[in-house]
């Protein structure tokens, strides 16, 4: 392979996974071996799923350095079950050597982001899903089953077989209290569940450069319900500056991008000017209709947490909407910050005093009742409106409750109404 | 193999196969509440050797193997299905459970018996007489089923290298 040049015009998808493999280029379709920068796994997926894999193999771990352990699924323990989960993940990391341990400190998607784990150009697995959330930094991160993760641990690399790219290029402006779970959720209707059908799926255009990192994420995190192998933006120098901030210095923007030649499976074209609050009906995010086709829904609770909808701009916008009002008596209003860092924020700000002030409850921060693991599940037959990822039958508690899934201020909207509402009706210009 | 197909339409999720209120209990508790949402007698009907057939996108939603692991604690030989999700795919290789990329299911019905042959490429209704075509499976795939999953597939592996080394030593 010496001398050989990258004259092959390539996706960004390609060119980081064609470093991770070792080649100058890459071909969708192919089976690849990738080296391993960061393998980063939660407590339900990971060391007491891991620990007895690892066992079996007489294998440790190929670089404890590169791993990272986030306890978020049964954080806080609601249970003896939960805790004694929580116990087998600090006693792991401490015996396997595990120092990026981060124990009840938030959900692992927006943690990683928050340590400056994440950095443009690196290839990165996930015990979880969601894991493409930290596509929206630039680098190659997926989401892989605790089998897979435990060969990780022990070699240090995974096969691959490349994706092809849908580029999904938005353009325009978003309209005051449009954001990118509305986006998002517009996207999985239109391609419907599973739709990108293992591609990469890589957003661009002035719209997505106009995104904050928190709504990058959320765009990226929510292709796992689109079926991608994972979620793009090449970073730019908002990516650069947010990493700053995390201590991440001297990323260069605009190293990373697909080549303008480079063939696409794929190429829709959204113009977000015109997008209005989604909200998706019970039981696929791929229910997702435009709000006023939902208005009124009577609700019973309103949910505010997860990786995709309780970061700090969630929690802003729904404050926004909420304060100086009062929920419905007939509604509940959950909020669950994404992490504890988030939560120290929100407090330093008067975010929570105005959540609170309108009749939230506050919970510990965590996945929750998103990933329905611990406390505060739906009891049967309640209507919920939630910011979380997923609406799937009996996800979030009961098998007959209904979850309906929308952005952070329409929830918060609905909260004071006690139906489904549009935030726009409690945002006049404000542009969240 | 030859089993009795269950069928299951699209998009069926990893909260349907295992539900995330039964996740931190045991296996077994687990799995019988499997796909209960979808088909409430399917736990309890569901014998050794069966084959569960569904749509597109099969296995949607979470990393978590247990998805695979509850229809194995059934029995369930193979799911034949039109495409899966890419985790739910790796997962069940992974795990020994063949997943079998069938792009035509028409014609078969729950309670059907059906002969898979793997090597062949051909799933025989054996209720009806019809024959369909399946994908073969990947042949990086194909090995770590041979090797009977991912973590014996690496114990051979790490055997294999071992003799080599040792041969050339």
């Amino acid at each position: 392979m010496t001398g050989e040049q990258a004259c092959v015009a390539q996706t960004l998808a390609e060119k980081l996974i064609a470093r991770a493999a070792g080649r100058v280029s890459v071909t969708p379709g192919e089976v690849v071996t990738c080296r391993v920068d960061l393998a980063m796994m939660h407590d339900s997926g990971g060391p007491r799923r891991v620990k007895p894999l690892l066992e079996s193999l007489g294998a440790s771990i190929w670089d404890p350095a590169r791993v990272v352990v986030v306890s978020d699924h049964f954080s806080p323990a609601g249970d003896d079950e939960s805790a004694a989960i929580l116990d087998i993940t600090r006693s792991w990391v401490a015996t396997a050597g595990v120092e990026n341990f981060h124990d009840g400190e938030g959900i692992c998607h927006v943690v990683l982001p928050e340590r400056g784990y994440l950095r443009p150009g690196q290839f990165v697995v996930g015990g979880d899903s969601h894991s493409p959330t930290g596509g929206a930094f630039g680098c190659y991160m997926f989401g892989v089953g605790a089998t897979d993760m435990a060969a990780i641990l022990a070699t240090g690399e995974t096969w691959l077989q490349v994706p092809e790219t849908l580029r999904i290029d938005c353009n325009g402006r978003f309209a005051p209290g449009v954001v990118a779970k509305d986006l998002i959720l517009y996207l999985i209707a239109t391609l419907g569940l599973g739709g990108a059908a293992y591609r990469a799926v890589e957003f661009t255009g002035t719209a997505i450069s106009s995104l904050a990192m928190a709504e990058r994420m959320t765009l990226c995190n929510m292709t796992a319900e689109l079926g991608a192998q994972t979620g793009l933006i090449a970073p730019d120098e908002v990516t650069a500056a947010y990493l700053r901030t995390v201590g991440v210095k001297g990323v260069e923007p605009g190293q990373w991008y697909s080549d303008p030649q480079a063939p696409v499976s794929g190429h829709l074209r959204v113009n977000v000017s015109a997008l209005e609050p989604q909200v998706a009906a019970p039981h696929s995010p791929a229910n997702a209709v435009a709000i006023s086709e939902l208005f009124k829904v009577s609700v019973d609770r309103c949910y505010i947490g997860a990786c995709t909808g309780a970061k700090l701009v969630d929690l802003q916008v729904a404050a926004d909407v909420v304060r100086g009002r009062r929920i419905a008596e007939s509604t509940r209003f959950l909020v669950a910050p994404a992490s504890a860092q988030v939560a120290a924020e929100a407090e330093a700000d008067g975010t929570l005093a105005a959540l609170v002030g309108a009749g939230a409850d506050i919970l510990p921060t965590g996945c929750g009742a998103c990933a329905g693991y611990g406390g505060n599940l739906l009891q049967p037959g309640e209507v919920c409106l939630s910011s979380t990822a997923r609406n799937f039958q009996g996800r979030m508690g009961a098998m007959d409750a209904d979850i309906y899934l929308a952005s952070p201020g329409t929830v918060a909207a609905s909260a004071i109404t006690g139906r489904i509402t549009d935030p726009r009706s409690f945002i006049v210009g404000g542009g969240g | 193999m030859s089993g009795r197909a269950w069928m299951f339409g699209d998009d069926v999720d990893t909260d349907a196969l295992a539900p995330g209120a039964y996740m931190k209990g045991p296996l077994s508790g687990l799995a019988s509440h499997c796909l209960e949402s979808l088909d409430p007698i399917f736990a309890e009907a569901v014998r050794p050797g069966d084959i569960v057939v569904a749509g597109r996108n099969f296995g949607a939603g979470s990393s978590r193997e247990q998805a695979v692991e509850v229809l194995q604690v059934l029995g369930v030989a193979a799911v034949l299905s039109r495409s899966f999700a890419g985790i739910f795919y790796r997962n069940a290789f992974n795990l020994g459970l063949p997943a079998i990329i069938c792009p035509q299911t028409v014609g078969i019905s729950t309670g059907d018996r059906l002969l898979l042959e793997t090597e062949a490429g051909i799933v025989t209704n054996e209720t009806t007489g019809g024959t369909l075509a399946m994908e073969p499976v990947p042949p990086h795939l194909a090995q770590i089923v041979r090797d009977g999953g991912l973590m014996a597939h690496l114990k051979a592996q790490r055997s294999r290298d071992a003799t080599r080394g040792s041969h050339e030593h």
